[in-house]
């Protein structure tokens, strides 16, 4: 948590989302998954969860773990505003001699652990929370998912054993941007109704927009219940989100373009006209 | 209580951070549960979230004894060791009960006969395969605590032999034959075929051959200088396993002499296929691994070469 007010959070989003588009080049990286989860990342690490840059080996703080761990340049891009990283540090993305790749690396302070194959860290975090519950430490276990990771079936394995284990300071957040790699997810492995999947296996279940910071906000502190059931925000976003000519396109997936563009881009962003952008999108998978 | 509940119910005294964890594989832990509260957790038939639990844990500085069955935990969570486990190095303890041969008439899908090359593989993991109940006494708690990850392929087998009191990782036990000099035949063996091994040596023995039999006790780290010392001094090396070949011990001996610019004569005895399911008696006499047909196949081998001159490697 930060003593930042809601009405901050726009303009600490909006560099987020620079960070996010520097990083879509030299190599490039997940930019459109990264958009998406970007508000959620500034709300949850200004408003939401107990650490900070000097709480991080703290065994009270809260803990968030990026599960879809492609959306990694909002993470960093949330740590460099916030001072975990300095914001020099994201220059080195893709370079040898840093660990700032394509999937989250514990040497990065912050990241409580590593991920990149999906449907891991829904029970690392079910285990962490176990072992918060045991020390007697109320603290809450928060992990990202992405909707397309939501096809592997062990996530749904470890949303049984949370509810077995009445993990109540468990908490899941769907970034539910409708999109997996390459296509619309309905209209792959449809995942509606979601809500009453979850329910149906125990979990406390919320909706929120997860753009709209008084939306998340709400949400966020009717939670966690302490009423022996984990729960999961669904938090309804745009795959792309803030940049028009990047957003809920399904070749947009991962972005590598040229030093131009990322110029262009930044400004459409800021409102200004929508890029020209001529350079082929790369599906890694 | 068998020894094995006795021994997680000493780890988890004898140091708090100790945890144990089973996918609804409660056949050899039936009284740990009542004793441990909250230091037992059964996540039922799920062995990804197990692994997966047991990583969280362990980053929050516990060691997670996870116990399911041999082929399961190996195969099916595979990944979330390699991932969750191997990479971060984490202190999470993988026991697999019915291991290879002790899978009797499971059939093919409980046959974890590939599980060692399989742990093996993972940079940071280790392999500890106690031969009987005796050598896991010997060694678990030592394994438990070591602070590192490690597989354990778990028996309860009667004592085969009197075993080394002391454990070390890495250092196998000789428990037949020559401890050192010239012998005819070395076998070099791991687990419940230990018994065998020594039935096999000792009725070779009655026919006037000397014959070292080695119980590795761990796969990795391998007793290298063992392995050199029985391709130097022994006219025949059997590696003698319930695994296949590819990725046992026939293959780290293999490239433990590539690696040291050895060579010798080899007779590996493992498995290429699936083994056909039946009791265990069953499966080792048609396998060919009961001690009087390792016996037969090592005589067999000692007569080709004599007459050929050339030892050929027959294939189980």
């Amino acid at each position: 948590m930060t003593s930042h007010t809601l009405a901050q959070l726009p303009a600490i989003a909006l560099r987020v989302r620079e960070h996010i588009l520097r990083m879509s080049t030299d190599g490039g990286c997940f930019t459109g998954a990264s958009l998406s989860c970007a508000d959620l990342l500034v709300y949850l690490y200004t408003q939401y969860l107990h650490i900070t840059p000097d709480t991080l080996n703290s065994p009270d703080r809260d803990i968030l773990l990026l599960s879809k761990g492609h959306d990694v340049p909002a993470l960093y891009g949330v740590f460099a505003e916030l001072g975990y990283i300095t914001g020099d540090r994201l220059k080195n993305h893709l370079r040898v001699h840093d660990d700032i790749y394509w999937h989250p690396n514990r040497n990065i302070p912050g990241v409580e652990f590593h991920s990149g194959s999906l449907g891991h860290l829904l029970s690392v975090g079910l285990g962490m929370a176990i072992d918060m519950r045991m020390r007697g430490v109320d603290s809450n276990v928060v992990v990202i998912l992405g909707d397309g990771e939501l096809n592997e079936g062990s996530v749904w394995e470890a949303c049984l054993t949370a509810h077995a284990l009445r993990a109540d300071n468990l908490i899941a957040v769907v970034d539910r941007n409708h999109f997996q790699a390459n296509t619309r997810t309905e209209e792959l492995i449809p995942l509606e109704p979601l809500a009453i999947k979850f329910e149906a296996f125990g979990w406390n279940v919320e909706k929120a927009d997860g753009h709209d910071f008084a939306d998340l906000d709400e949400v966020f502190k009717r939670i966690p219940n302490r009423n022996g059931m984990p729960t999961v925000v669904i938090a309804d976003t745009q795959r792309g989100h803030g940049v028009p000519s990047i957003a809920e396109r399904a070749d947009r997936w991962f972005c590598n373009f040229t030093h131009d563009e990322i110029d262009a881009l930044i400004g459409e962003l800021h409102g200004e006209t929508v890029a020209t952008l001529t350079s082929e999108t790369l599906v890694v998978r | 209580m068998i020894p094995y509940e006795s021994i997680l119910l000493d780890c988890v005294q004898s140091d708090e951070r100790v945890m144990i964890l089973t996918a609804e594989n409660r056949g050899h832990m039936r009284n740990v549960p009542a004793l441990l509260g909250d230091k037992f957790l059964d996540v039922g038939i799920a062995e990804q979230t197990m692994i997966g639990m047991a990583a969280g844990l362990a980053a929050r500085g516990r060691i997670v004894v996870t116990h399911a069955l041999a082929s399961f935990i190996t195969l099916r969570a595979f990944e979330f060791i390699r991932d969750d486990v191997g990479i971060p190095n984490l202190p999470v303890i993988m026991v697999g009960m019915v291991p290879g041969v002790l899978s009797d008439a499971n059939g093919p899908t409980h046959q974890a006969i590939d599980d060692v090359g399989l742990m093996c593989g993972i940079p940071n993991i280790n392999v500890f395969c106690p031969a009987d109940e005796e050598d896991l006494k010997i060694g678990l708690k030592d394994v438990i605590l070591s602070g590192q990850p490690y597989y354990v392929r778990y028996t309860n087998a009667p004592a085969a032999v009197e075993h080394s009191p002391s454990f070390t990782p890495g250092v196998a036990e000789v428990v037949a034959g020559p401890l050192d000099g010239r012998r005819d035949v070395t076998i070099l063996t791991y687990g419940v075929l230990l018994r065998q091994a020594v039935l096999a040596a000792s009725i070779l023995t009655a026919e006037g051959l000397s014959v070292q039999v080695v119980n590795l006790r761990t796969l990795k780290p391998i007793d290298e200088a063992r392995l050199l010392d029985a391709a130097s001094n022994s006219d025949l090396v059997v590696t003698l396993e319930d695994h296949f070949l590819t990725g046992g011990l026939y293959s780290i001996l293999c490239e433990c002499l590539v690696r040291n610019r050895k060579s010798c004569e080899v007779l590996p005895i493992g498995f290429t296929t699936w083994f056909r399911p039946a009791l265990l008696p069953e499966v080792l006499a048609h396998e060919g691994l009961s001690g009087d047909l390792v016996a037969n196949r090592i005589k067999n081998t000692r007569n080709k070469r004599a007459t050929s001159g050339n030892l050929e490697q027959s294939y189980a």
